[in-house]
């Protein structure tokens, strides 16, 4: 069914609330922080309106750049973490007989429910020398002696990895669901063994969701603070803790605003590109 | 022997057999059809030779070896499934050289075997197309020539043209069956479509509740029904209940019929009459009398309901034959004994 093209401004109607809301929640204060950002910061915390490139010229650095450069690292291996663990997951999910899909998605729905808070100090607990899991490897006579598996980059991206999965996981599971069980089968009567399929039927075919849900997960995990701050060290801190730090204990509001835009500015450039790359890969 | 065994195969789901104790031999270069009504097990038969369901109990041969562990992807078969499943990712051509490409074929070879292939469908320059401009006959055509780029030993085909009009549908049978006589290759389709069955099977297997009914040539299955449900099945048919009489002869609603005998030690049976094998006569000429309840007149044939002892009798005949009868006439039934089939109770 193909619907008529809105006639009058009154047609518009139903958009005005959400359209109102998007602008006085998100468009404004957007807007104020990208004018706070050229502004001039003063000694003791305040700022006068100015029209300033020094903020951002600040922010050309080496120190900077690589706490964003790492900030983009942590994010994309998230992401790509989060698809690779989560395409097989979902997809033997959706094999399952229904009543256990159901069980199995409760579950991680309900890691949804956990804050982030809590997850970090979960996690820093199993990672711990004195009760985590190196004791389990002690016990089983894998390790001589427990070990602190964090702060590390590796208790970062475990902590980050699981607060996203969920996410990812319900991202991808009504594509995997709706997609034609017999593609697969066809598949193997052509010769494939169900490996080869799932890499040369099943990742293909879903590729745009797959696109879409390493964006998600990727911007999901740019805006990271906490879990960095409890599972890592200093230098796996994110853009984000450094705008925290700069916007709250070291009162440069314009400093933080010009790195804020920044970042917003960056994400949607690689986004745009992974777009353009994916739609040139269609063609192909 | 050469060709397809299944040996006392059974199927079950939990509580429920799909498949009980199938025995059936299909000789190398036939074509089978699988006929029966949903529910029957014909798709999970299937789905078995295939290897994409494993039976619970007995054995499925492949020219005398046993593949019935063998997973699909070793048991080099082409099959075509209901929705077809064409890789929406991969143009036609990409599709066709699929079980190619995963074999690690020659480029060149993949392209001269897709341009073969795609000339024996009547696609020829259809290659580089996406599967989803095509119509919905020829992306049946691409995926049968997908089944088949491997030449496999076994061609498999799941309710291949249900998703075709009914005109389409016609046209692909006849063409289905000439593409496998000119391969010679051994194929089973699955079908509920009893035209579809004799217009292309060397064989047709009837089943019914996970059992085979009867597998015999289309003509024999038609004219000579193994039970009620087979001639019931296939095409229309009268079912008369048949009795013995106080002396053991055969009769029907109380009426002798010369020529007609019960089967042995039974003092019950079933004949099976076919519509057009039903004449009418005057009262007193048949072999029973019954009333005219409705004449259908559909121009090619003519269809006259007449109720005798309580059943509804259906008599079709030509134009040229046509019974100069009116509903509410009293006329004779003639039952010649040869076309007659008596069924066990």
């Amino acid at each position: 069914m193909k619907r008529e093209p809105p006639q009058s401004i009154a047609d518009y109607g139903p958009l005005f609330f959400p359209a109102g809301m998007l602008l006085v929640f998100f468009v404004v204060p957007f807007g104020t922080m990208i004018a706070v950002s050229f502004f001039q910061r003063q000694e003791g915390g305040f700022y006068t309106p100015a029209f300033v490139f020094s903020n951002y010229e600040r922010f050309l650095s080496a120190f900077f750049g690589g706490v964003l450069g790492f900030s983009l690292m942590l994010a994309i291996t998230v992401a790509v973490c989060c698809v690779v663990l989560g395409l097989p997951f979902t997809y033997l999910l959706s094999r399952l007989p229904r009543r256990l899909q159901v069980i199995w998605l409760v579950a991680l729905l309900s890691v949804l429910s956990l804050s982030e808070v809590i997850i970090g100090f979960a996690w820093s607990t199993l990672l711990s020398r004195t009760a985590g899991l190196s004791n389990l490897l002690v016990a089983i006579g894998i390790l001589g002696q427990p070990v602190a598996l964090f702060p590390s980059f590796g208790a970062v991206l475990t902590g980050m990895v699981y607060q996203a999965l969920p996410y990812t996981i319900l991202v991808l599971y009504p594509a995997i669901v709706r997609l034609d069980p017999t593609l697969m089968e066809a598949a193997r009567t052509l010769g494939s063994s169900p490996i080869r399929a799932f890499f040369n039927v099943l990742v293909p075919a879903l590729r745009n969701t797959i696109m879409a849900t390493l964006i998600m997960v990727f911007i999901f995990a740019l805006g990271s603070y906490l879990l960095p701050q409890i599972l890592g060290r200093p230098q796996h801190w994110t853009l984000s803790v450094l705008i925290t730090d700069q916007a709250i204990y070291q009162s440069n509001m314009p400093f933080a605003a010009a790195m804020a835009v920044f970042l917003v500015l960056v994400t949607l450039g690689l986004v745009g590109l992974t777009l353009l790359i994916g739609r040139k890969g269609e063609k192909a | 022997m050469s060709g397809l065994v299944l040996n006392n195969v059974t199927k079950q789901f939990g509580a429920f057999t799909a498949v009980e104790n199938v025995h059936l031999s299909v000789p190398h270069g036939t074509f089978v059809c699988l006929l029966g009504p949903s529910g029957c097990g014909k798709t999970t038969l299937l789905r078995m030779i295939a290897g994409l369901e494993d039976p619970s109990n007995g054995a499925i041969l492949l020219d005398g070896a046993d593949i019935t562990g063998v997973p699909t992807h070793k048991r080099n078969l082409g099959m075509v499934f209901q929705s077809l499943a064409l890789f929406p990712h991969l143009s036609v051509g990409e599709n066709i050289a699929y079980p190619l490409r995963i074999r690690g074929a020659p480029r060149e070879d993949q392209k001269k075997r897709v341009d073969e292939l795609l000339a024996l469908i009547h696609l020829p320059g259809y290659g580089d197309r996406p599967v989803s401009k095509l119509s919905g006959g020829q992306r049946q055509r691409v995926a049968i020539a997908r089944a088949l780029a491997l030449s496999p030993r076994l061609f498999l085909l799941d309710e291949p043209l249900s998703a075709l009009d009914a005109k389409l549908r016609e046209a692909m049978q006849v063409e289905l069956r000439q593409l496998q006589q000119k391969l010679g290759i051994t194929t089973i389709v699955v079908t509920h479509d009893q035209r579809e069955a004799m217009t292309m099977a060397d064989t047709v297997v009837v089943m019914n509740g996970g059992h085979i009914r009867q597998a015999a040539p289309p003509i024999e299955i038609y004219r000579k029904p193994a039970d009620t449900f087979v001639a019931d099945f296939i095409g229309s048919t009268n079912l008369l209940d048949m009795q013995a009489d106080g002396s053991g002869a055969a009769t029907i609603f109380g009426h002798r019929v010369k020529g007609l005998n019960l089967p042995d030690g039974s003092q019950k049976a079933t004949i099976s009459v076919r519509p057009e094998d039903v004449h009418l006569t005057a009262p007193g000429n048949g072999a029973i009398d019954g009333t005219v309840t409705f004449v259908r007149d559909l121009g090619g044939t003519i269809e006259t309901f007449v109720e005798a002892g309580g059943k509804q009798i259906i008599a079709v005949s030509t134009p040229r034959e046509r019974p100069d009868v009116v509903a509410g006439q009293t006329v004779g039934i003639s039952l010649s004994p040869d076309v007659c089939v008596v069924l066990k109770q």
